[in-house]
């Protein structure tokens, strides 16, 4: 996210930052969704089952997990950032053969903004 | 008879945001500088391009009666009073809103294009048929945006459709620019929109009190103000479009004096 000096005074200041940057975020976000035919819900349920498919495999932080629309000159990609956990000796973590994919609650919400 | 007319479809997606005025100062600076222009209205649900043009007493028929064959091409052609180069046609009337069909569009875009160089067509507001039928005729647009969100994310699915249509080249105005609001980065910049958007930016029109004169009196800025701010901004756009490489105004620098090498320093991105 760029930052300009104003936006910076303000931080350090702890004014409200000026509203272009706000306008600017809030319309990145919206657009990466108005571009792609995916309604909210359908994009939520893809969230679900991708986190799932992959929480077979690998231990993830399914509290860190986000997929999400992200776009560039009117390019839109589905963007999934998905922490892998990793054992103390710093190996990623395999899943147990147990199957305990079904508790992942809410996660999906307000995971988006984490670029 | 003229060859190569280009045919510009002028739309935004949201209202009121300032298409018509647009389409009418275009029309006169391309009627200036020699190109004889033919404006369509095609938002003839809500028609006003012809009092921005201060033609509205002087209308008879629409392209409809041309269709029908009830009339000819040049006599439902409105000439403008000071610029002969520039004619008015209504599509419709308010009371013919399901009439018009994009065959029939074609057909009267058609017609002009034996006779003029420039046919700007005035796009109603939405994406619905009204938008559709105006595409449907066009080969090239202006989108025309508001430096707001709400502007900005209708411009972004006009733009879509028009990707799809294939009509190209697409290109930007950035209408209503505040330079104060832009410096103290209280309005999004016009680097923001473009990037947004990912268009070329044709030109940008300044907030302007004198726009508001014009429409009363009938006469657009380009006809007997040359010297307002958004005057200059329109016949820059209408060279831009010829190809000419006039370069942009810089908000900040119109917004000059005390604060304006401030704001720029304040506007200088750190990361
Ligand atoms: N650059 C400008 N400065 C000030 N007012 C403007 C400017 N451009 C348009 N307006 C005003 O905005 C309103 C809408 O403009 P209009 O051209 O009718 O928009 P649209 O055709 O997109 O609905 C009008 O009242 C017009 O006078
Ligand atoms: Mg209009």
């Amino acid at each position: 996210m760029a930052m300009t000096l104003r936006d910076i005074i303000n931080k350090l200041l702890r004014r409200q930052r000026a509203s272009a940057s706000t306008a600017r975020e809030r319309l990145q976000l919206v657009l990466a969704h108005d571009r792609s035919d995916l309604s909210t819900e359908l994009l939520d349920q893809m969230r679900k089952e991708i986190l799932e498919v992959v929480a077979k495999y690998v231990e993830i932080d399914v509290d860190e997990g986000a997929v999400s629309l992200e776009t560039e000159d009117r390019m839109t990609a589905l963007v999934a950032n998905l922490p892998i956990k990793r054992t103390m000796s710093g190996q990623i973590k395999l899943k147990e053969p147990i199957n305990k994919s079904e508790e992942n609650p809410q996660e999906t919400e307000d995971k988006e903004q984490n670029s | 008879m003229a060859t190569d007319t280009r045919v510009i479809l002028i739309c935004s997606g949201k209202g009121g945001v300032g298409k018509t005025t647009l389409t009418a100062n275009l029309g006169i600076s391309l009627a200036r500088q020699g190109f004889t222009t033919a404006v369509l209205d095609a938002d003839f649900g809500l028609r006003n391009l012809d009092l921005l043009l201060g033609l509205e007493n002087r209308i008879v028929y629409t392209a409809q009666e041309v269709l029908e064959e009830e009339c000819r091409l040049d006599q439902a052609l409105v000439k403008h009073k000071q610029e002969a180069n520039l004619s008015l046609l209504p599509a419709g009337n308010p009371r013919m809103l399901d009439w018009l069909k994009p065959d029939d569009m074609r057909r009267i875009v058609d017609m002009l294009k034996e006779q003029f160089n420039y046919v700007l067509i005035d796009c109603p507001a939405g994406v619905e048929d009204g938008f559709k039928n105006a595409m449907a005729a066009s080969q090239e647009a202006i989108v025309v945006t508001n430096p707001e969100v709400s502007a900005v994310r209708d411009a972004d699915r006009v733009i879509g459709l028009l990707n799809t249509n294939a009509i190209k080249p697409v290109q930007l105005v950035l209408n209503r620019v505040r330079p104060k609001m832009m410096a103290n980065q209280e309005m999004l910049s016009i680097d923001d929109v473009t990037d947004i958007l990912a268009l070329p930016l044709l030109g940008l029109v300044l907030e302007d009190e004198q726009v508001i004169v014009s429409t009363n009196r009938g006469e657009p800025l380009t006809l007997n103000s040359l010297n307002s701010p958004a005057a200059k901004c329109y016949l820059n756009i209408a060279k831009r479009l010829q190809g000419e490489d006039i370069p942009l105004i810089d908000p900040l620098e119109e917004s000059s004096g005390f604060g304006a090498k401030f704001r720029r320093l304040m506007q200088t991105k750190i990361f």
